[in-house]
């Protein structure tokens, strides 16, 4: 399975289509800093793609958690939301954000591969 | 605050320092400025508070002011008492507008009877030199010094640190300073600071200040530290930052900095008033019941950031005032804010909602500073 990136630095994982895993990519959390809070949305909401689902804040700045695909949002990260340093330490893994019931699984076509990713961020 | 966006940014004289240690560089004040080195803003702000931090805050403003009626002169610029400031001694000032208000908060040492030496904030000082300039330039000799760059080294190790360079350093007292050779530097150092440690400022010659930072850095207890830290830091001690938590809307009484006004020039003082605006500020500080805002801090009762410009509430939805500086505080441990609240509103204990994306976070009024200042007082 591969993971998919968008140009808001979210990643996501849809090996589940009814569970797709949402998280910020390694150079979202280099660039905010050490968090220190994470906002995350209510289990059962529906999201447009491009929605601000979440937020996400270090010691500085604020930084809101943009939709990559839409869908409704089926579970959140709890531990997260208990150690928001997850997301610095094992932000492809157990820093991960909420799971999606994917809407349009069409949409992950457009979103980048790590590679293009990659070089999207290096430029950003 | 800022710079005008198509100016080039300038640079410090560490300016290479901090791009080999990795620094993450942002523009502040008209500069490329290191916000945080590889280590990261929780690891600097801790380490500060626990050993011996290095900021490169070049990019402040530093000016002697000197003649026979320096200390006159710019006393007529500010609340505070100037003439009276013994040799060797610096202390904490505020320029004001004729309504009153902050144009910048300063530090300021007596050199001699006939020469202060100031510094001021980075962002503000081509206003201010031109401002002192056009009130007492006619009074005394107005000298910036651009060639100066300016170091904090801070924390409870600070001293440790520097007396191993500087023999005697550690006996200057919290707002004392002296000349001393550092490194084969030759430095002016003060005991002072902007984190609520005790620590010191350097001022050093530009093409010295490399040297300086190289040698302070190579001390065991020394690491660098970036101005997202200093801004943390900072806010735990309960300290001001220009263009956040004063500007020149608020008044010296409006921003809880009555300690900064000496009797000397209040109301019944031998020197009262003569400063700028203060028809007004005296009259806030005789009748406080006057204001209209006053600022206090605040510790939030939830594990939610609250950022400036966030409206205050009192728990019944009324609007009360507004956030201007908030974080979570790294030593704290908890969300932290200074505010401007309407001063039925202000006394410690009140319970106030910050309004954060549209729900209410429960804070409540609490004395600063939030951490404990260690100033060394001797």
């Amino acid at each position: 399975m591969t993971i998919k990136f968008s140009k808001d630095h979210e990643w996501v994982n849809a090996a589940d289509a009814n569970a797709a895993v949402v998280g910020i990519t390694v150079h979202a959390q280099d660039a905010l800093g050490d968090v220190v809070f994470v906002d995350l949305p209510a289990v059962g909401t529906t999201f447009a793609q491009g929605d601000v689902a979440g937020v996400v804040e270090s010691v500085k700045a604020a930084a809101d958690v943009y939709m990559p695909v839409s869908g409704e949002v089926v579970e959140v990260n709890e531990a997260l939301r208990a150690d928001p340093s997850l997301a610095n330490s094992d932000p492809l893994g157990a820093g991960w954000f909420f799971k999606v019931k994917l809407s349009d699984a069409s949409q992950l076509d457009a979103l980048m591969d790590e590679t293009a990713y990659s070089s999207f961020a290096a430029s950003a | 605050m800022s710079a005008p966006a198509a100016a080039p940014l300038l640079t410090t004289p560490l300016n290479a320092l901090h791009i080999e240690l990795g620094a993450r560089m942002v523009p502040f004040a008209g500069y490329s400025m290191p916000v945080q080195y590889p280590a990261g803003l929780m690891a600097e702000h801790l380490h500060t508070r626990q050993a011996a931090g290095l900021f490169d805050v070049s990019h402040m403003g530093q000016l002697r002011l000197v003649g026979p009626d320096a200390a006159a002169a710019f006393e007529s610029l500010m609340p505070v008492d100037v003439i009276d400031l013994p040799v060797g001694k610096q202390r904490y000032g505020l320029l004001l507008n004729d309504e009153g208000g902050i144009i910048d908060d300063l530090m300021f040492f007596r050199v001699a009877q006939d020469e202060i030496f100031v510094i001021v904030n980075g962002a503000c000082k081509v206003g201010d030199i031109a401002h002192i300039q056009a009130r007492i330039g006619q009074r005394c000799q107005v000298i910036p010094m651009p060639d100066h760059a300016l170091l904090a080294l801070q924390g409870p190790q600070a001293a440790t640190a520097l007396a191993r360079l500087a023999p005697g350093v550690d006996k200057l007292v919290f707002m004392t300073g002296g000349n001393f050779q550092i490194a084969g530097c030759d430095c002016f150092v003060t005991r002072s600071g902007y984190t609520g440690e005790d620590g010191f400022e350097i001022s050093v010659p530009a093409a010295q200040a490399d040297t300086l930072a190289r040698t302070l850095l190579a001390q065991p207890e020394v690491k660098p530290i970036g101005l997202g830290a200093r801004n943390s830091l900072r806010l735990e001690a309960g300290l001001c930052l220009y263009g956040n938590d004063l500007d020149t809307t608020t008044t010296p009484v409006e921003a809880a900095l009555n300690w900064a006004m000496q009797k000397v020039r209040r109301t019944g003082g031998a020197r009262a008033g003569g400063f700028p605006g203060a028809d007004k500020v005296l009259a806030q500080l005789d009748n406080p019941a006057s204001l209209t805002r006053k600022r206090v801090g605040l510790v939030a009762l939830e594990r939610v950031p609250v950022r400036e410009h966030t409206e205050l509430q009192t728990e019944g939805g009324q609007k009360i005032g507004e956030v201007t500086s908030g974080l979570l505080g790294p030593s704290f441990d908890k969300p932290i804010a200074l505010a401007y609240v309407d001063p039925q509103h202000a006394a410690v204990g009140t319970r106030v909602h910050a309004i954060v994306r549209g729900k209410a976070v429960p804070m409540e009024v609490c004395a600063t500073p939030f951490v404990p200042t260690r100033y060394y007082r001797g």
